[in-house]
C-alpha cells in the first residue's frame, strides 16, 4: 500500500462521502440547523425574553408552534437562540478537545516507554483534580466569558480521547507499515501524523460524535456554576434539564428540545460514519 | 506481570502526591469557606470554629499537617458531617457505588458488546441501523431524562418496580439501566467499529477459509481484537461509573459516594473534597493498571514497557 | 432487543419478588421526607431546619412552643418565675422527667449543656443564642475563662436560675431553639463527637434514636422513660433524607412516605388541586433583594424606591410562583408575635417612574446596566427573569442576570461586589427583632453598606424597652425607615408547601415548623 498521496486520497474520500446517502442526509440536516442558528435573530417569531405571564405554560398552538414555558415565553424562539450556543459549543469544543487528545495520545503512544509513562500520569492527575474547583477558579479569576467556557469544556473532554488514541497507537506502531516508515527514515512527526493518526481516525470519529451531546449537556452544568450562558438566554442543555421536571404536566417542554438534540446527534452520527468510511484507506476495496 | 504491576503501583505514589498538593491549594483558592452560610457567623464564633479545625494556622502548616495524617491514611474529620470522619464516610458509601457500578457495567457490556457484534456482522442492513439507532438514542438521552422516564413507566404507571431506594434487589434494576445505558451505547459503537476493522483482517479470512464455524470465528478470534477499543474505554468508564453516578444517586436516592464529589465541593468541605479526590485518583490509577494489563493480554504485540 | 429481555426479566422479578407489603400489622410508624442528610444530631452543633425536625423528637427544652399559637408552654420545666426586673428566670424542672437511659433530668444538666454550648472549644455556630445569659458572650469569646461566672445556677437538682444580660422579652420562646436543648453529660464526655450515634445517644424527648444510616434513614422510636410517654401514640418515626425534590414527590405518590419536606415548584399547579394532601403555609421568612448602596445609581434612594415600587408582587406570586406566597411590602412578616408592619413600599408604577425621572433617568434614559446577582436555583432564576421584564416594561431600564454557585455568591455579597442581590431571611424566634436587628450599621448580615443612625438607635432602644407596646412602636418606626430608604426590596413571604396524607393526625401547621410529635397519630382514630 502506498500512502501520503494527499490529493487523490482526499478527492477519493469526498467522492465516496457524497455517494453515501445517509451521510449526505446527515450533512444536510446539520447544515440546515447551523443555518437556522445563524439566522435566528431574523427568523425567530418572538423576542427571546418576551414574557406573557397571563399565558403561562401552554401547549403548542398556531401562535406558538412549540408551546410556551411557565413564564409564557415562546419555546421555538428559545430553542432557536439556544441552538446558537449549543451547536457552537458542542461542535467547537469537541473539535478542540479532539485535536488536543489525538495529538497527545498519538505522541504518547508512539514514543512509549518513559515518555508515555510521564504523559499518561499527567492525564491521570488531571482526571483526578476536582473539576468544580477548576471551573470556579477559572470563573472567579478570569471572568465568565465564552472562551473560558471552551477552556473548561475542552479540558475535561480531551483526556479520554488521549487515552483511547494512545491505546490504538500502541497496537498500530507494531505493524509493518510503521516499521517500514521508520526504516525509510521518516521523521517522528511524519510517522505520527501521516501514518498513525489517519489509522485511528475511525474510532475517534465515532467517539467524537458521541462527545458532542456530552459537551452540550456539560454546558448546562457549567451554567449551574455560573459559567456558560446567562438567562434569560438559554441553551438546549438548560432547556432539557428544565424540561425534564415538566415531563408529566407540560411534556412539550421536554419533547421538542429532546427531539432536536437527538436529530442533531443522528445527523452528526451518520455524517461521522460516512466520514470514517470515506477516510478509511482499507475501505477502498469495498 | 507481577513485577510490572508493582512497578506501576510504585509509580502511582508521586502521582497521588501531586494530586493531593494541587487539590489542596486549588480548593483554598476558590472563594467561600466551609462555614459560610446564609446567616453570617459572629466573628468570634467563627474564630472558635476555625481553631477547632486548625483553619487558623498558616496554609503551609495546614498542608504539612494534612500530609502528615495522610501518611497514616487518616483523611481527617468531615467539616459538614460533624460527627463523621472522611474515612468512615467513604467506607460506608463506596461499596454502594461499587455495587451500582458493577450492575451498570454488566448492563453496559452485555447490551453494548451484543449490539456491536450484531451491527458489525450485518453492516448496512436494517439490523445494523436498528441496533445502532437504539444506541444513538441511548447516547443522546441524558441520564437525568432517562431515569425519571423509566420511573414514570415502570414505577408510577405500572407499579412494577420501586420508585427509589437501595434495599431490595428490585431497587437495583432501574438505576443500573439508567447508568449503564449511555455506556452501553458507547460500547456498542466502539465494538462495531472495532469488529468491522478486525473482520477485514487476514487472520479472520484464514479462520473462515479453514472452515471454522462462524460462531467460533466471531467469539474466539474476532471478538478478542474487536473489543480492544472497548477495553481502553473501559478504564475511564469504570472509574466514571463508580464515582460519577451523582445524578443517578440523587434520582434514585442511593446512599453512594458519587453525590459527595459534587456536594463536598459545593459545601467547601475541604477534607471531604481532598478525600474523595484522592480516593478517585487511587481508583483511576488502579483501573488503568488493570486495563493496561488486560490490553497486553488481549493483544500480545503490546509489551509491558 | 437486549433491552426487551431486560425489561422482561424485570417483569418476572417484580412478579415473583413482589413489593414490600403495603399493609402489614398496624404499627403506627410515621414516614417523613426530610430533605437532606443532617449535619449531626448534636443540638449545639446543628444549624438547620431539617436537623430541628429530628431533634424535636429526641430532645425537649425547658419550654416548648404551642404549635397553634407559638406561645411558650411548659416542657422539661413545669413552671417558672420571672423577677421584677425581668433579668432573672427561675425554672422548676419536672421531678418525673427522665433521660432515655433512665437518669433523672436535672438542673445541672442544663447548666452543663449551656456551658458546653458557650465553651469556645465546642465551636457552636448557634452559641449566640446563649449570649443573652449573663457573661455568656464574654465566655464564648474567650474573654472570660471561668464558667462559674455565667448567670447559671442550680440551687437544687430541680431548680434552675438563669440571669440575663438584659431583659430579653423573647427569652421563653428562645428556649425551644435546638441550641438550648439539653445534652446528657456522661454520654457526651464518654463518646466525644460520637455521642450522637444510635448506640450512644441519650435524649430526654418523647422518642429515642434507633437507627441512623447516612443518606438513607434516621429512625426514632417511642421512649418509655419519657415523662409524658402515655400520650405518645406513634411507635416510630422514620426520617428519609431524600435530596431530590422530584424523587421525594414520587416516593409520596408510591405511598412510601406520609409527609414530604417540600413540593417541586413545577408540580405545584397539579398538587394545589389535591386539597386533601396539599398544604402551603406561610413560613416565617421573607424573600427580598438587597441593594448595594455604596455604588452606582442605587446610591440614590429615589432610584431604590423606584425599583422597589415598580414590581407587581401580586403577579409575581400568582402567575410565576403559584405556591400561595404572600406579596410582601415590608420586611417583617405580618402577625409576627402580634406585630404587623404598618409602613411599606406600595406598588405604584406612576410614582416609580416619577422618582426615577427625579433621580435623573427619565424613562430609564442613561440608566447604567445593573446586574441581579442570585445563587443558582431555578426558582431564583424565574423570579429574576420576571423582575427583569417588569423593570424593562415599567421603567425602561435594562438589568442583567448573574448567577453564582452558593458559596461564591455569599462571598461576592459579603465583599459588596454586586448591584442588586437576592436574599432570604428566616426568623430564629417569633419576634420582629430577629428580622429588624439585621440592618443595623455594619451588622454581620447587612450586606448593603446601608447605615442609618436613627435605625441603629431604635433597635437598641427596643432591646431595653419596658413594655411590648413600646418595643413594637420602635419596630414600626424601623419599618418606616426601611420603606423610606429602601436598602432592601421585599417581594414575598415564603410559603412552605408540602404534601401530607390525610391519615396523619395532630399535625398543626405553624410558621416556625414547630412539630409536637407526641400528639400526632396515624389513622382515623381519635
Amino acid at each position: 500500500m502506498t500512502r501520503g498521496q494527499g490529493e487523490s486520497l482526499w478527492a477519493d474520500a469526498r467522492r465516496r462521502l457524497l455517494q453515501n446517502r445517509a451521510a449526505v442526509l446527515g450533512l444536510c440536516v446539520t447544515g440546515a440547523l447551523l443555518v437556522a442558528a445563524a439566522l435566528t435573530p431574523w427568523i425567530s417569531p418572538y423576542a427571546y425574553d418576551e414574557q406573557d405571564l397571563n399565558l403561562g405554560a401552554s401547549p403548542p398552538t398556531r401562535a406558538h408552534l412549540f408551546g410556551t414555558d411557565s413564564l409564557g415565553r415562546d419555546l421555538l424562539t428559545r430553542m432557536l437562540y439556544g441552538s446558537r450556543i449549543s451547536l457552537v459549543v458542542g461542535l467547537l469544543a469537541t473539535l478542540v478537545s479532539m485535536i488536543i487528545g489525538i495529538t497527545y495520545g498519538a505522541v504518547s503512544g508512539y514514543l512509549g516507554g518513559r515518555w508515555d509513562a510521564v504523559m499518561m500520569r499527567l492525564v491521570d492527575i488531571l482526571y483526578s483534580l476536582p473539576f468544580i474547583f477548576f471551573v470556579i477558579i477559572l470563573m472567579v479569576y478570569f471572568g465568565r466569558n465564552i472562551v473560558n467556557l471552551f477552556v473548561a469544556l475542552g479540558c475535561v473532554q480531551w483526556l479520554t480521547t488521549a487515552r483511547i488514541v494512545r491505546g490504538q497507537v500502541l497496537t498500530l506502531k507494531q505493524k509493518e507499515f510503521v516499521e517500514a516508515a521508520v526504516a525509510m527514515g521518516v521523521s517522528t512527526p511524519g510517522i505520527v501524523f501521516r501514518h498513525l493518526v489517519p489509522n485511528v481516525l475511525g474510532p475517534i470519529i465515532v467517539y467524537a460524535t458521541l462527545t458532542v451531546p456530552a459537551v452540550m449537556l456539560e454546558e448546562a452544568f457549567l451554567s449551574f456554576l455560573g459559567l456558560g450562558v446567562q438567562p434569560p438566554n438559554c441553551s438546549w442543555g438548560i432547556l432539557i434539564a428544565e424540561g425534564v421536571k415538566h415531563m408529566e404536566l407540560e411534556s412539550w417542554l421536554i419533547l421538542f428540545p429532546g427531539f432536536f438534540l437527538s436529530l442533531t446527534l443522528f445527523s452528526l452520527n451518520f455524517l461521522g460514519d460516512g466520514l470514517r468510511d470515506a477516510l478509511d484507506p482499507k475501505y477502498r476495496a469495498d | 506481570m507481577a513485577a510490572y504491576a508493582l512497578k506501576r503501583l510504585v509509580g502511582a505514589v508521586p502521582v497521588l502526591w501531586i494530586v493531593a498538593t494541587l487539590t489542596f491549594f486549588m480548593i483554598r483558592l476558590a472563594p467561600g469557606g466551609p462555614f459560610d452560610q446564609d446567616k453570617s457567623l459572629p466573628p468570634d464564633i467563627l474564630k472558635n470554629i476555625e481553631a477547632k479545625y486548625h483553619l487558623d494556622e498558616p496554609l503551609g502548616a495546614q498542608y504539612l499537617r494534612y500530609m502528615g495524617s495522610l501518611l497514616v491514611l487518616d483523611l481527617g474529620p468531615s467539616f459538614k458531617y460533624a460527627n463523621r470522619t472522611v474515612n468512615e464516610i467513604i467506607a460506608a458509601a463506596f461499596p454502594v457505588s461499587l455495587e451500582l457500578a458493577f450492575w451498570a457495567i454488566l448492563v453496559a457490556l452485555t447490551l453494548g458488546i451484543g449490539a456491536g457484534i450484531i451491527a458489525a456482522l450485518y453492516p448496512a442492513t436494517w439490523k445494523d441501523h436498528g441496533v445502532m439507532s437504539l444506541a444513538m438514542v441511548g447516547v443522546c438521552t441524558p441520564n437525568f431524562v432517562l431515569g425519571p422516564l423509566l420511573v414514570l413507566v415502570f414505577s408510577l404507571t405500572t407499579g412494577w418496580l420501586p420508585v427509589a431506594g437501595w434495599e431490595t434487589a428490585q431497587d437495583r434494576i432501574l438505576p443500573a439501566l439508567t447508568l449503564g445505558a449511555i455506556y452501553a451505547a458507547y460500547i456498542a459503537r466502539l465494538t462495531r467499529g472495532g469488529m468491522m476493522e478486525v473482520l477485514r483482517q487476514d487472520y479472520i479470512r484464514t479462520a473462515r477459509a479453514k472452515g471454522l464455524p462462524e460462531r467460533v470465528v466471531i467469539l474466539r478470534h474476532a471478538l478478542r481484537g474487536g473489543i480492544l477499543p472497548t477495553v481502553s474505554f473501559l478504564g475511564p468508564a469504570i472509574a466514571g461509573i463508580a464515582t460519577g453516578s451523582l445524578v443517578i444517586e440523587l434520582i434514585f436516592d442511593i446512599p453512594g459516594l458519587g453525590r459527595f464529589f459534587v456536594q463536598s465541593a459545593l459545601n467547601r468541605d475541604y477534607t471531604m473534597v481532598m478525600g474523595t479526590a484522592l480516593f478517585y485518583a487511587v481508583f483511576i490509577l488502579a483501573m488503568n493498571i488493570l486495563v493496561d494489563i488486560a490490553y497486553a493480554w488481549l493483544d500480545p504485540r503490546v509489551r509491558y514497557d | 432487543m437486549a433491552c426487551c429481555c431486560l425489561a422482561a426479566l424485570a417483569l418476572v422479578w417484580a412478579a415473583c419478588g413482589g413489593r414490600a407489603p403495603a399493609g402489614g400489622p398496624a404499627r403506627p410508624v410515621l414516614h417523613l421526607g426530610n430533605g437532606a442528610e443532617p449535619k449531626d444530631l448534636d443540638p449545639a452543633i446543628v444549624t438547620g431546619m431539617l436537623e430541628f425536625h429530628i431533634l424535636q423528637a429526641l430532645l425537649e427544652g425547658l419550654t416548648g412552643l404551642d404549635p397553634a399559637t407559638l406561645q411558650p408552654i411548659p416542657a422539661a420545666a413545669e413552671g417558672w418565675e420571672v423577677s421584677k426586673d425581668r433579668r432573672t428566670y427561675t425554672f422548676h424542672l419536672r421531678k418525673v422527667a427522665r433521660w432515655s437511659n433512665g437518669d433523672p433530668v436535672t438542673a445541672d444538666d442544663f447548666v452543663y449543656s449551656w456551658t458546653r454550648l458557650l465553651a469556645p472549644a465546642t465551636a457552636a455556630e448557634y452559641a449566640y443564642q446563649a449570649h443573652y445569659i449573663k457573661n455568656g458572650r464574654a465566655y464564648n469569646e474567650g474573654k472570660l475563662k471561668d464558667p462559674a461566672a455565667l448567670g447559671l445556677s442550680a440551687p437544687d437538682s430541680h431548680t434552675l436560675v438563669v440571669e440575663l444580660e438584659s431583659p430579653t422579652p423573647f427569652f421563653l420562646s428562645l428556649l425551644n431553639h435546638h441550641a438550648l436543648y439539653p445534652v446528657h453529660r456522661r454520654a457526651v464526655e464518654a463518646h466525644g463527637t460520637r455521642w450522637t450515634r444510635p448506640e450512644n445517644y441519650v435524649g430526654n424527648g418523647p422518642f429515642k434514636l434507633k437507627e441512623w444510616e447516612m443518606n438513607s434513614v434516621i429512625a426514632v422510636e417511642r421512649s418509655p422513660t419519657y415523662w409524658d410517654a402515655a400520650v405518645v401514640k406513634l411507635d416510630e418515626i422514620r426520617f428519609y433524607p431524600i435530596e431530590d425534590e422530584a424523587t421525594e414527590e414520587k416516593q409520596f405518590r408510591a405511598g412510601k412516605i406520609h409527609v414530604t419536606n417540600t413540593v417541586p415548584l413545577e408540580r405545584i399547579p397539579y398538587w394545589r388541586e389535591q386539597t386533601d394532601v396539599y398544604s402551603a403555609f406561610p413560613s416565617f421568612g421573607t424573600y427580598y433583594y438587597e441593594l448595594n448602596v455604596t455604588r452606582g445609581p442605587q446610591k440614590d434612594k429615589r432610584v431604590r424606591r423606584a425599583l422597589a415600587m415598580s414590581i407587581d408582587r401580586t403577579a409575581l406570586v400568582e402567575k410565576v410562583l403559584r405556591g400561595g406566597q404572600m406579596p410582601a411590602y415590608a420586611f417583617t412578616p405580618p402577625a409576627t408575635a402580634g406585630f404587623t408592619p404598618s409602613a411599606g413600599l406600595r406598588y405604584d408604577t406612576e410614582e416609580a417612574r416619577r422618582l426615577l425621572a427625579a433621580a435623573g433617568y427619565p424613562g430609564g434614559k442613561g440608566f447604567p446596566k445593573l446586574d441581579i446577582l442570585y445563587n443558582t436555583m431555578e426558582g431564583h432564576r424565574k423570579v429574576a427573569e420576571t423582575l427583569q421584564q417588569m423593570w424593562k416594561r415599567e421603567l425602561g431600564i435594562e438589568v442583567g442576570l448573574y448567577n453564582q454557585e452558593w458559596k461564591v455568591f455569599l462571598d461576592t455579597k459579603r465583599k459588596l461586589d454586586y448591584d442588586i442581590g437576592r436574599a432570604g431571611w428566616w426568623g430564629d424566634y417569633p419576634d420582629p427583632n430577629t428580622f429588624l436587628d439585621m440592618y443595623v450599621t455594619n451588622g454581620g448580615n447587612n450586606h448593603t453598606g446601608w447605615s442609618n443612625a436613627e435605625y441603629d438607635d431604635l433597635v437598641r432602644k427596643a432591646s431595653q424597652a419596658a413594655t411590648q407596646e413600646e418595643r413594637y412602636r420602635y419596630f414600626q418606626r424601623c419599618e418606616e425607615i426601611l420603606a423610606e430608604e429602601a436598602p432592601i426590596m421585599p417581594w414575598y413571604i415564603y410559603t412552605h408547601p408540602f404534601l401530607k396524607r390525610p391519615e396523619v393526625g395532630g399535625w398543626v401547621l405553624n410558621v416556625m415548623d414547630v412539630r409536637l410529635y407526641k400528639h400526632m397519630w396515624l389513622g382515623a382514630a381519635q
